[in-house]
Parts: C-alpha cells; sequence; structure tokens
C-alpha cells in the first residue's frame, strides 16, 4: 500500500514470450478455461432470467419498475423530506433510503465516539472504570441485536401518555410519543447560516493545516483559535444578523391527542439508534483496544521519557499508530451498522426495507422490490468502504 | 462477524423471501405453468399427499394453534374443507403462518398452495399480482379501536392522534385514503407482527388500532380486559375476505370455489355435521346431486363423488362453522347471514 515498503524485484516486468496457439502454452489454457467458466455461468444466468420472466408471464404477475410512478397512498411517520400518502412509490422509498441514512450516519458517529472511549475505559489502571467497561463490552456483545432492540422499545414504551409526560426541563417532554424539544422555526436565514458555519468550519481546518505547514518550516507556532473563534463563530452569526436575526422559538404544546409543534425524536427512531449505538459500540471497544494493545510499549516508555504528559503520549504517539490497525476492522463495523439497520422493521422505524417490503406486497413485484433494497446497501456499503479506504491509505505509515 | 448472523435472520429474510419467490419462479415448474394451465396445483397436492394452506401467525377465531398446537378457526376450517374434498381426509393439511406482509410471496413463490387468511378481494390483488380469488366467505369492513376510557363516539374525533397499523394491508391505504377525505391528521405507527402492533397499542404507543373489524373483535376479546376497549362504530372500507390461489389454475381455484358454496348451500338445506349420513336419504332432488346420490358433480370438479359428504363430516356447514369459531367472539352474522335471512352469503345452484 504505502510507496516505500514495496519490493523493487516486483517492479521488474517478467520476460515477455510471444503467444503460441497451442495447448500446450498455458496462456492459451488458461485462456481456454476462463472462457469455459464464464460461457457456463452465463448460460446458467441466462436460463434462470429466461424461465422467471416465462413463469412471471404464466402467472400474469405484473414485471417491470412501472410501479415507481403510481401513487403509494402509503403512510409514513417520519420524513426528511415532504411526504404525503398521494406521492408515489418512488418518492416513498427516497423517503426511506433517507430513514436508513438518517439512523446509520448518526449512528455510526455515536458508536464510534461511545466505543473509543470504552476502548480506552477497559485499559484504564482506574480498576473500577476497566472493570464496569469489561462488564458492558462483554454483556452487550452478547446479547442478539434484536432482542435488544426490543427491549428498548418495550421500555420507551412503558412511558406516561403524553397527558403524564415527564417534564424534566421548559419544553421539554418525554412520553410514549417520544422526545418533545423546543426547536427554532426554521428560515432561510438560518439555512444560510448554516452553510456559513459549515464554510467556516472547513476554512479553519484548512488554515490548521496552513499554520502547521509553516510550523515546520519556520518552527513558529502559529494560533488557530482566533480564526477558528471569527470564521466558526463569528461568520455565521454575522450571516444570520445581517439577514434580520429571525428568532422564533416554536414551544411543544399538548393539544388534543399529542404534542404540536417543536422538534421530534419517535420512540421508534430512538430505540433503533440506542440499540444499534450501544451494541455496535461494544465491537469498536475491543477493536480500540487491540488497536492501542498492538502500539509496543516500548512507545509509551519512549514518549515518556520525552516528557510528554500521558494524554499527549496517547494523542501524539499512541493512536496515530493505533489507527492503523483500527480503520480495517472499523470499516466492517460501519458496514454492520447500517446493514443492521434493516432490523428497524421489528419496531416499526419505516426504514428502506420497512417502506420496500410494503411496495413489493402491494405491487406484488418481489423480484423488483428485492432488487432496490440489494442495490440501496450495495450502494451505501461501498460508499462507505471507499471512503474508509482513502482514509486509510491517507493514515498509513509512511516510512522513510 | 456476530451481527452477520442477526442481519441474516431478520433483515436479509426479506431477501430470502426475495429468492424464495426467485427461485421456484427461475426453475421450469414441470407440473404448473408449462401444462396447459388446467390441474397443476390439485396435481402437485394429489401427488404430494398435504394440503399447503397459508393462514395468519395467530389471530383468535381465525387461525390460532390451541394448546396442543392444532390450528383452530374460520380460515382453519376452509383449509381442512378443501383437504377434505380432495383427500376425503381434513387432516392433511400443512399450515403455513404468514403475516399480511408475507402472504403474497408465500402464495406466488408456490410455498403454500391456498391462502386461507382473512385477505381482501381488490382489483391489484386478482390481476396484477397474479391471483384468483374463489369466492367472499366473510363479509368485513375496516374500523377502529380505542381504550374506552377516552371516550370517543366517532373515528372523525381522532384528529391529531396516533394510529397502530400493520403494513402491507388494504387497511394502511384505506386509513390513508379516508383521513384525506376526513380531513383527519394523524401519525402512522406501522408495524409488521401482529403481536407487536397490538402491543403497540395496548401500550399506549397509540391511542387507536385499526384493522378489519373481524380482526379487532378477535383482538379485542383476546385481551384481559375486552371491556377496556371499544370498537367504533364508524366502518370506512368494504373488506370482502376471500380465500384466494395462484393464477393460471382455474381447476383449483374451482374446488376452493365450490367448497365455499357447498358449506353454504348445506346451511341452506339444513345439512349439518351430524345429519349428513341421514340427508344420503332426504329425496330433495338438490340435496341428492349435492351429496353425490344422484348425477357426477363432484367428477366434475375432478374430485371423487362423495366429497361433499366428506367435507361437511369434517366441518359441519358454513354455520356451524361460523358458530364454532366466530360467535364466541361476538360477531354477529348481519351480512354473513345467508340471502334468505337478510344477508349476502349466496350459493349458485348445485347442478
Ligand atoms: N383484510 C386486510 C387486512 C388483513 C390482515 O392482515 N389483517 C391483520 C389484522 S386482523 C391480520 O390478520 N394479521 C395477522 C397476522 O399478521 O398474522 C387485507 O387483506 O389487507
Amino acid at each position: 500500500m504505502s510507496e516505500a515498503t514495496i519490493d523493487p524485484r516486483s517492479l521488474r516486468a517478467p520476460p515477455r514470450r510471444p503467444l503460441r496457439l497451442s495447448w500446450s502454452d498455458e496462456r492459451v489454457r488458461g485462456i481456454f478455461w476462463q472462457i469455459l467458466v464464464v460461457g457456463i455461468v452465463g448460460s446458467i444466468v441466462w436460463w434462470l432470467w429466461s424461465n422467471t420472466v416465462h413463469n412471471l408471464e404464466v402467472r400474469r404477475i405484473a414485471t417491470g419498475f412501472g410501479f415507481l410512478n403510481r401513487e403509494a397512498g402509503l403512510p409514513i411517520a417520519e420524513s426528511v423530506i415532504d411526504y404525503s400518502p398521494a406521492d408515489t412509490y418512488l418518492r416513498a422509498l427516497v423517503v426511506g433510503l433517507l430513514n436508513t441514512l438518517k439512523v446509520s450516519v448518526v449512528g455510526i458517529i455515536l458508536a464510534t465516539i461511545l466505543g473509543t472511549l470504552m476502548g480506552i475505559a477497559r485499559l484504564s489502571r482506574n480498576w473500577l472504570l476497566s472493570k464496569l467497561a469489561g462488564i458492558y463490552i462483554e454483556a452487550i456483545r452478547d446479547l442478539p441485536l434484536l432482542l435488544q432492540l426490543l427491549l428498548w422499545y418495550a421500555i420507551l414504551q412503558g412511558l406516561p401518555g403524553p397527558r403524564q409526560a415527564l417534564n424534566p426541563a421548559p419544553g421539554v417532554f418525554l412520553s410514549n410519543r417520544g422526545l418533545k424539544l423546543p426547536w427554532i422555526e426554521w428560515q432561510a436565514a438560518h439555512g444560510w447560516a448554516l452553510l456559513a458555519l459549515i464554510l467556516g468550519i472547513i476554512g479553519t481546518l484548512a488554515w490548521r493545516r496552513v499554520a502547521i505547514a509553516r510550523r515546520m518550516q519556520d518552527g513558529q507556532p502559529r494560533r488557530v483559535w482566533p480564526v477558528a473563534l471569527g470564521l466558526i463563530v463569528a461568520l455565521p452569526l454575522a450571516v444570520w444578523y445581517a439577514l434580520g436575526a429571525p428568532w422564533v422559538v416554536d414551544w411543544p404544546a399538548l393539544r388534543g391527542f399529542n404534542f404540536r409543534g417543536g422538534a421530534n425524536m419517535s420512540p421508534e427512531y430512538f430505540a433503533l439508534l440506542l440499540g444499534l449505538v450501544l451494541y455496535t459500540a461494544g465491537f469498536i471497544a475491543e477493536i480500540v483496544r487491540a488497536g492501542i494493545l498492538a502500539v509496543p510499549h516500548g512507545q509509551w516508555e519512549a514518549a515518556q521519557a520525552l516528557g510528554l504528559r500521558p494524554k499527549m503520549v496517547l494523542k501524539l504517539i499512541v493512536l496515530p499508530q493505533a489507527l492503523r490497525v483500527i480503520i480495517p476492522p472499523m470499516t466492517s463495523q460501519y458496514l454492520n451498522i447500517t446493514k443492521n439497520s434493516s432490523l428497524a422493521v421489528a419496531i416499526g422505524y419505516q426504514d428502506i426495507v420497512s417502506i420496500a417490503n410494503t411496495t413489493l406486497n402491494q405491487t406484488g413485484q418481489a423480484i423488483e422490490g428485492i432488487a432496490i433494497i440489494m442495490l440501496v446497501y450495495l450502494t451505501i456499503s461501498l460508499s462507505i468502504s471507499l471512503f474508509m479506504n482513502w482514509y486509510n491509505a491517507r493514515i498509513a505509515l509512511v516510512e522513510r | 462477524m456476530q451481527p452477520f448472523g442477526l442481519l441474516f435472520a431478520r433483515a436479509l429474510g426479506v431477501a430470502t423471501l426475495g429468492l424464495a419467490l426467485a427461485l421456484p419462479l427461475a426453475l421450469p415448474v414441470a407440473a404448473q405453468a408449462q401444462q396447459a394451465p388446467a390441474s397443476g396445483t390439485s396435481e402437485a397436492i394429489r401427488s404430494r399427499g398435504t394440503l399447503i394452506c397459508g393462514v395468519t401467525t395467530g389471530l383468535a377465531g381465525f387461525a390460532q394453534p390451541d394448546s396442543q398446537g392444532v390450528w383452530r378457526g374460520f380460515d382453519v376450517e376452509y383449509c381442512r374443507a378443501v383437504a377434505a374434498a380432495i383427500f376425503g381426509d381434513a387432516s392433511k393439511v400443512r399450515y403455513v403462518p404468514t403475516t399480511a406482509q408475507s402472504r403474497f410471496t408465500a402464495l406466488q413463490s408456490g410455498e403454500v398452495d391456498l391462502l386461507a387468511r382473512n385477505t381482501t378481494w381488490t382489483l391489484s390483488r386478482d390481476t396484477s399480482l397474479g391471483f384468483d380469488f374463489a369466492a367472499t366467505n366473510f363479509y368485513d369492513g375496516q374500523g377502529f379501536m380505542v381504550k374506552t376510557s377516552l371516550g370517543l363516539k366517532s373515528a372523525k374525533e381522532l384528529d391529531g392522534a396516533t394510529i397502530c397499523v400493520q403494513p402491507g394491508t388494504t387497511t394502511e391505504q384505506n386509513l390513508t385514503d379516508w383521513a384525506r377525505s376526513n380531513r383527519v391528521r394523524f401519525t402512522p405507527v406501522v408495524i409488521e407482527r401482529l403481536e407487536e402492533v397490538v402491543g403497540a397499542y395496548i401500550a399506549g404507543r397509540c391511542d387507536a388500532y385499526t384493522t378489519d373489524i373481524s380482526g379487532l373483535a378477535s383482538t379485542r376479546s383476546a385481551q384481559p380486559r375486552p371491556a377496556e376497549h371499544t370498537i367504533l362504530p364508524d366502518v370506512i372500507s368494504k373488506e370482502p375476505l376471500a380465500p384466494l390461489v395462484r393464477q393460471g389454475d382455474a381447476r383449483f381455484a374451482d374446488v376452493v370455489r365450490w367448497v365455499h358454496f357447498l358449506l353454504l348451500s348445506a346451511e341452506e338445506f339444513g345439512i349439518t355435521q351430524a345429519n349428513v349420513g341421514q340427508m344420503a336419504n332426504d329425496p330433495r332432488p338438490e340435496v341428492q346431486r349435492m351429496l353425490g346420490r344422484n348425477g357426477e358433480l363432484g367428477q366434475m370438479l375432478g374430485l371423487d363423488n362423495a366429497w361433499a359428504v366428506n367435507v361437511l363430516k369434517a366441518t359441519g356447514n358454513y354455520g356451524e362453522i361460523f358458530q364454532r369459531h366466530l360467535a364466541p367472539l361476538g360477531i354477529q352474522r348481519g351480512q354473513n347471514a345467508l340471502w334468505n335471512a337478510g344477508g349476502l352469503q349466496y350459493s349458485p345452484p348445485f347442478r
């Protein structure tokens, strides 16, 4: 992977031989067998395919993706984009996809944070802390995830109804309808301020790189925080202020059966997220622990001998080296979160599997429905893998 | 990787479902599709020696295993009646529990021969899903169940409510249609498994639970204190529930259809499980034809001429089946009374 470790001998091309059209030539034989295998697999696929088409026709089962443009009529509880039952199946499926991404992305971030903390805690010299982390990690990994999800969901359903909702802070309500929070009424100005915030973060990171590069040249430390303050705090505030500083808080209030207004986190989403995060964090903790233990003890001692404090040793010496061990297995945990999120159907969170299932039930087009599900998971998984491989290559140790 | 086990267990159960559908469809169907679509399924059932019947995962009164694990209920009687018609033995049935979501793939793929599972007859299911509905054996409609303590009088008062519903049903589509035309806003909670969707309603996650009124009555009667739940008077849809088979096998569909008509006619002519033996001597010509004393109606269906006697000995007539399984849930005959008693159940003549 890293260039410096390539054996120079492997760069020498093998001597070329002219291709002889004879059975005794290894390459000719190779090509023959390959064509044969591809041919056999191809004809099996073709045979299965043509039979499927024939049988669907005989049984008069509809085929094709025309149903995507038909009105879905499905009720969907939560959606990132606008959705009504009068929309098409295509839009319903997009809503499902976004719901899958919503739980996967947040799940990946939270599981990484929790897992890393747990992994480090398990190595802690504090006996109690390390034992507690150990118990958590062992217990959570041993129980089937589906069971855990059903348990969390049952617990959340056991909360009081909306009329007796817990009210731990003004405007915050916790009931079996979910968690309600006050929220600002979203206006265009907020969108622009958010954009400014993202640009500010990117700008700050860029400045940090420049500062480090210059320091490498002249040894002068350059401060990053004033720039960060300006770009991350002042800039978005200025944008928001310039656009009239809109600020209307939308307080949730009990009206009729349920709360209206404010932001809402449904019990289904909450249970799924909680289950996925707690479960996967158990695995990530072990990966992090293994990564840290993989760094030879001499590195700790050497760093301490240089006078670095334990936190600094971890941050500057150990973690960067541990990451190389951590990233590849971490990738498969991220893939697992995404794929396990399809357990959502069991607890009524409407992810892509749930909506595709209903679609295929109502249109009867199971093959198309399954194809859509597979395509979605393949795309998400490949994207995660590509990103993680890129990151892995970036942090790979460059030996000099 | 542990999570993989789980993944396959549940989520990719979906993919298995797909494969279950894709594979049988992909293989050339020796007995079924390639011959003239005469009696593929009946042949397959006969050579297998059992009827495979798709039922619910457990809905009291319709299909539920009892304490000995024997399936019982209104829908189960139809499976038994068809088996009795084909084999002369009502016990030659294998029951496959299906959820609302999984039932159609199970039938399309050939995993089951017959779905006897409170399924509503609709145009798209009859055509593009590739099914044939035999006959409406229960006229139903969709309703709502709420906690009695809410004191509601009508479903229109449900504006703003959270409503539990099973996916893959006409129920969920009717619900959105009804809400749209009545300007009722609602939050759905959509859960696939029956116990869990009912559990969510009982736990108070939802203000109301909606499904076929017969299903509501069944669920209500299964609660420790049924009086705590009220079924609202609104009926928002027509749900003609009917057993169904794969399209392309008219012969088998005929058998299922005429088994239902037999149950109706037997009630009409007063033939019961107890008296079917004596009734063979009944002088009325239609009774004689029906019970195979006269003519060859059984052979015309591709069955033994004793089919009717076998069926009625095993299950009794429609009224008896209703009385045995649905009356205890508090379900009235209503629209399901015979045509000559003010209902809609009507059999064409046995001739
Ligand atoms: N008649 C409706 C609904 C049928 C249905 O699935 N009803 C539910 C609730 S009564 C049921 O039987 N569930 C049983 C199960 O999932 O096992 C339809 O055909 O779509």
